[in-house]
């Protein structure tokens, strides 16, 4: 009889009469005005994760030249992980400038990396939970973009709700229901949804899987296969690193392999999500490293001062990214004085 | 306050670090929440558990962190994780206190932190937009605002609402999902001590800041504030919180 029942049921899913109609159906209550700058494709996804990502354990080791310039599109929907002070892919960041790429679709919390971009005038179009300087106060270059209507496109989002974002692309979901957003003007102006509850009736948010074109990333080790591991706070790493189509890691060092396999706990991002592995010593510079270096305080005022205004932002973007050809170049015009003093700054465990 | 032997931000963080117990759960970003958290710890709260949003959990606050992602979270903290064990934790009402600011505030303690102006794109004004804000706001049990208290910034209703409060009255942030019994607890700004009155949900004064007046924080407000009978007056920071502030705090007097 139960069998019988359920089938019934399963019946009506399809052909929905009044009856069972609502415990099936889950019922839209409100929907962000927000564009859904990157819709999800799940099995698009797992298909080019079938084909295009190698399971073969090949050598990924490359400059940051080769790995932008690869992997990088005009266009393409990119994201950087931690951020802009802390264990950011700054050197990564410089080099996607540098090369001139245009137009891409950002999902951002940021603060550094975000304004160089948007200093550069190279981002179109942006998922966004925060951009500011954190305590020195709102992005200036943010302000020129968004006040003079630049940005061709802003979708507001919480960090969580981004977060979830990724962990939705990451599980092979759809979207994940949270308790974030509901009542406020941010879901309004995001491209969530909000649901009743089939089981509970309650009103949760939906928030969309967002699967990346690129994620740009800097980690403390990784070997040349893209084995990579992260000391202290891990952020959004393991998230957006199983939402990106492309993964792009940088590292302070590279490790053997068999280093990997004594501690394979910490295996936080395993070889085959990555697609190129960068050797980028001080590649966080000016933000700072956890347990190897901390921020250079004197650049990030430099910056604070020179994006007040556009004149200001492309000396500092000529000066420190333009004038340099690679990562090495701006090494060496930190110097190495410098860099041993950040070293020195930073405590300890 | 000039002859006074404190300055105001350190009255902010001496009020808003009396607002957290001891063994308590706290979402904290940098910036005076930080220095409260870590005041309160030194202070009366030895085991307040600080939470930082990118996935410090229990640091101990020795050094004043810059960055809500900094290494100085986690120093010597019990665990280092990410944003989603960290929001997590909160979703499953884990978290106790969390603080958050903005640019404007309204009866319901709505906040604003993304844009100012009629128009939302593009704005008049831009400003950061939510970060941990709204899931701070949305998920903590208690949330403590910090306020810089001028008329233009507790208006009637927010340009935006980044982080909501009690939206529109009682039962409505139910009404709207948002977990039973949360919701914002005090106001802190830099003119008194508020909280929100049980039944109506609106905003009430509870204190004043040492050498302000009643009618200051009225003329100095958008909209209009409950105001019971008695008005307390905060206590000025104490002789052992101004040295525990500059000596162990923030030594390098980045913040204060």
């Amino acid at each position: 009889m139960r069998g019988a029942v359920s089938l019934e049921t399963a019946f009506l899913c399809v052909f929905p009469s009044s009856h069972f109609e609502r415990r099936c159906t889950l019922r839209i209550l409100e929907s962000g005005i927000g564009e859904l700058i990157q819709p999800p494709d799940l099995d698009a996804f797992r298909e080019w994760n079938r084909e295009r990502k190698s399971r073969a354990m090949v050598d990924k080791l490359m400059t940051e030249e080769e790995a932008i310039a690869r992997f990088v599109t005009d266009g393409c929907y990119l994201g950087t992980e931690l951020y802009g002070t802390v264990r950011a892919p700054m050197s990564l960041v410089r080099e996607l400038i540098r090369q001139g790429k245009k137009d891409l679709r950002l999902v951002g919390q940021g603060v550094l990396e975000t304004d160089l971009l948007l200093g550069a005038g190279v981002v179109a179009e942006m998922d966004l939970t925060y951009i500011g300087l954190e305590l020195y106060g709102t992005s200036q270059v943010f302000r020129r973009a968004a006040e003079n209507g630049r940005l061709r496109r802003i979708v507001e989002w919480s960090n969580g709700a981004l977060t979830w974002r990724f962990k939705a692309a990451a599980m092979g979901v759809p979207f994940l229901p949270v308790r974030v957003m509901l009542g406020s003007d941010t879901f309004k102006y995001s491209a969530a949804k909000i649901a009743e509850c089939p089981f509970t009736g309650q009103r949760v948010c939906l928030v969309p899987a967002l699967i990346l074109d690129v994620t740009l990333m800097h980690v403390h080790r990784a070997d040349r296969y893209g084995n990579a591991q992260i000391d202290g706070i891990s952020g959004f790493a393991h998230e957006i690193a199983r939402a990106s189509k492309r993964l792009i890691i940088s590292a302070e060092e590279i490790i053997d392999t068999e280093e990997i396999r004594r501690y394979p706990e910490r295996t936080i991002i395993p070889y085959f999500l990555v697609d190129a592995v960068v050797h980028a010593p001080f590649g966080s510079h000016p933000g700072e490293m956890a347990y190897m270096y901390a921020r250079d305080e004197d650049q990030l005022k430099e910056w604070v001062e020179a994006s007040r205004t556009e004149e200001g932002t492309q000396a500092y973007l000529t000066k420190y990214i333009y004038s340099l050809s690679n990562h090495r170049e701006y090494l060496e015009f930190i110097g190495q004085e410098r860099l041993e003093a950040l070293k020195a700054a930073m405590e300890g465990r | 306050m000039s002859e006074q032997p404190y300055n105001l931000t350190e009255l902010l963080i001496c009020v808003a670090a009396r607002q957290i117990p001891d063994n308590v759960t706290v979402f904290v970003g940098t910036g005076i929440p930080m220095l409260a958290a870590s005041l309160a710890q030194k202070m009366h709260a030895p085991n307040l558990m600080p939470i930082f949003e990118f996935g410090g959990v229990g640091a101990r606050l020795e050094i004043p962190p810059r960055a809500v992602g900094g290494s100085r979270t986690f120093y010597k903290a019990i665990g280092a994780y990410g944003i989603c064990e960290v929001l997590e934790t909160a979703g499953r009402g884990f978290v106790d206190y969390g603080f958050i600011g903005g640019a404007q505030i309204d009866p319901y303690g709505n906040v604003n932190s993304t844009i100012i102006g009629p128009q939302y794109y593009p704005p008049k004004i831009r400003l950061p937009g939510s970060g941990g804000g709204n899931d701070v706001g949305s998920l903590v049990w208690r949330t403590i605002i910090l306020m810089r208290h001028e008329k233009r910034r507790f208006v009637p209703k927010v340009d935006f609402v980044t982080t909501p409060g009690y939206i529109d009255g009682p039962g409505a942030r139910e009404a709207a999902g948002l977990p039973r019994g949360s919701g914002p607890y005090r106001v802190v700004s830099t003119l008194a001590l508020l909280d929100f009155d049980e039944e109506t949900k609106r905003m009430r004064l509870l204190a004043t800041h040492p050498g302000v007046t009643v009618d200051q924080v009225v003329e100095n407000t958008g909209f209009e504030l409950i105001i019971p009978d008695e008005v307390g007056v905060n206590e000025p920071p104490t002789e052992e919180e101004l040295r525990i502030l500059r000596e162990e705090v923030d030594p390098e007097r980045f913040y204060i």
